[in-house]
């Protein structure tokens, strides 16, 4: 390979390899995307944490960017979403695990074929229009027999549990179809029902995969964004554990709300608020992108023990 | 399918209990199934009830406006859909791509599973942090202009390209090892079977992932709202650098208006143009998939 070789042969190898070499590009572009997310964050979340101290951003009690006396306490914003992801698991998770048993163990292939699409729809539908459902639709409904405000965590908890709905019983689905055949027959053939076959033996014997699509779905939940931008309010609070009713009845504010109130606002430049921007979005993706890898090994290590 | 006990009566009182709890379970179950699909209806129906009347040529052909009764959608609508134009056009190439050589050139060692852990990763990053990172990236250091149809075009590309990488890779490995190595046994090169044999197999399928992937763009709003683009437009923008707003981020702009002609009456018209347009868009992904379904 010392000289060119422009033989014909030659060139369809030089071609290979030049398409080779593109392609390559195209996954590393991948990586690239991560770094470049890691590097932009970090570089304004490094000035923001100049300005204002580590230790002040995550142990402060009071988020307060624009109005004076300002402020950075990123916990209020965290209890916020703490709130509506405990809200939206317990409308989700459960939904979701029933649904994929349903799917799993029960439907026929016939009616598998039309609710699995339909139940596809529920992740496609853009969450700006959930938001917009939660605010003017679900709201009021509520208001008839809660005392609700007209932002509050729990229209945006229940929109976002409808939301992630999908995530948790199609993976939870793979996961428990994934269980092989053998157990099951060996169940009923001690006698057992279809109810004890489906919580005895296949939920146990899935129950990594079931556990990576909770992750996942809550993950999902954390970084949701309009549905909590529109219906959630813009009330910093911290979590009140002796009133858990008002936290669900009243405003409050996410991290990811509070990022969207930072950036509708004229704050353009180099001040600390917009700074406290790329902090917030720092905090946001490294938990998020923790739970994704955790829920990505955990599953990984379940279709090991299948396949 | 009581259990087996020598005692008779106490199997069928025991297979009863267990059969009645059996049948409540699948009844729990279900409708847990339809409980997502029924709501969304419900919801659904009452934003098309509220749409009517408001949902006509007017709102299609006009830009926004504070009186509701001449408000319109049509710069979001043109927005949106050159936004999408220009994702395609970035994100298909390059998702196809990086498909092709995870499936058919990377060996399985620690740099591909690294890519692959990190792609799977990424689908899952929340849209907002990838409007940081337009903001960072194309806004700040790249200069292509706060909220500009580029800008905006790049951002939700980054944003939806794993999706596409990950569907892309799935039609690639379902087409048969048979036919690669049929067409290797008539001497084509590793390129040749790729662009003549893979490729036309499996482009269906990464059609109808890539044209979903677009569907999920059309929606994306936090992103927008991250590089600043514009809740309000009056005009269709003319170049890849003029300011651009987009139809999910009219109707959070007018979600927020106070008035009940907005609130019940425009934005519902808005939302339901939106869905309708996103209805298409995946109607066309279910024909290009079924059309393929049928071939084989």
């Amino acid at each position: 390979m010392s000289a060119p070789d422009f033989s014909h042969d030659g060139i369809r190898t030089a071609r290979g390899t030049a398409f080779r070499y593109l392609f390559m590009i195209c996954a590393l572009l991948s990586i690239l995307t991560t770094v470049a997310i890691l590097l932009t964050l970090l570089v304004d979340a490094v000035d923001f944490f100049r300005i204002v101290s580590p230790v002040e951003f995550l142990t402060g009690t009071q988020w307060s960017p624009t109005n004076e006396p300002v402020s950075f306490g990123v916990l209020p914003l965290i209890s916020g979403t703490l709130i509506i992801t405990i809200g939206s698991a317990m409308v989700a998770l459960p939904i979701g695990l029933l649904t994929a048993i349903y799917l799993s163990e029960y439907a026929s292939e016939r009616r598998r074929a039309y609710l699995k699409p339909a139940l596809e729809v529920l992740a496609g539908v853009p969450t700006v229009v959930y938001g917009y459902f939660a605010l003017v639709y679900v709201t009021p409904v509520l208001d008839t027999f809660l005392p609700l405000s007209t932002f509050n965590a729990l229209s945006a908890s229940i929109m976002v549990g409808i939301m992630i709905i999908p995530m948790v019983s199609s993976i939870s689905e793979d996961a428990m179809s994934a269980v092989p055949d053998s157990l099951r027959q060996a169940s009923y053939g001690l006698g057992a029902t279809k109810f004890t076959v489906s919580t005895s033996v296949v939920v146990p014997a899935a129950l990594s995969g079931i556990f990576s699509s909770f992750i996942l779905a809550l993950s999902r939940a954390i970084g949701e964004t309009m549905i909590v931008a529109i219906a959630a309010g813009q009330t910093p609070r911290m979590v009140d554990l002796t009133d858990p009713a008002g936290m669900f009845l009243n405003s409050i504010q996410p991290m990811t709300s509070a990022m969207v109130q930072i950036g509708t606002g004229d704050i353009v430049g180099q001040g600390a608020a917009y700074k406290s921007l790329f902090a917030v979005g720092l905090t946001l993706f490294v938990i998020t992108f923790a739970m994704n890898l955790v829920s990505e090994l955990i599953a990984s290590r379940y279709r090991e023990v299948y396949r | 399918m009581a259990a087996d006990t020598s005692d008779d009566s106490a199997a069928s009182g025991f297979g009863q209990i267990s059969r009645s709890k059996d049948v409540a379970f699948r009844l729990l179950a279900l409708a847990a199934t339809l409980i997502g699909i029924v709501s969304l209806a419900a919801l659904l129906l009452n934003v098309a009830i509220d749409a009517v009347g408001w949902l006509d040529w007017g709102f299609l052909t006009n830009p926004p406006h504070p009186n509701p009764n001449e408000a319109g959608f049509l710069p979001a609508l043109v927005g949106s859909i050159a936004i999408m134009l220009l994702i395609a056009l970035i994100t298909f190439p390059v998702g196809v791509g990086a498909a092709v050589y995870l499936e058919e050139y990377a060996n399985d060692g620690y740099l591909t599973r690294f890519i692959q852990l990190n792609i799977a990763n990424l689908a899952g990053v929340p849209s907002v942090v990838y409007g940081l990172l337009g903001l960072g990236l194309f806004v700040g250091l790249l200069n292509i202009g706060y909220g500009s149809v580029l800008a905006a075009a790049f951002t939700i590309a980054l944003l939806i390209l794993p999706i596409v990488i990950i569907s892309a890779q799935e039609a690639i490995r379902a087409v048969p090892d048979s036919q690669r190595q049929a067409s290797y046994g008539m001497g084509a090169t590793k390129w040749q079977t790729i662009r003549n044999v893979v490729l036309p197999r499996a482009m269906p399928g990464i059609m109808t992932g890539t044209i979903l992937a677009l569907g999920r763009a059309i929606g994306e709003t936090a992103p927008l709202i991250m590089i600043a683009a514009p809740t309000t437009v009056f005009g269709i923008p003319n170049s890849l650098l003029s300011k651009v707003s987009a139809m999910p981020l009219q109707i959070y702009n007018w979600a927020s208006y106070p008035q009940t002609e907005f609130q019940y009456g425009v934005v519902a018209a808005g939302v339901v143009t939106l869905l309708v347009v996103l209805l298409t868009i995946n109607s066309i992904a279910i024909i290009i998939r079924n059309r393929y379904q049928q071939r084989t």
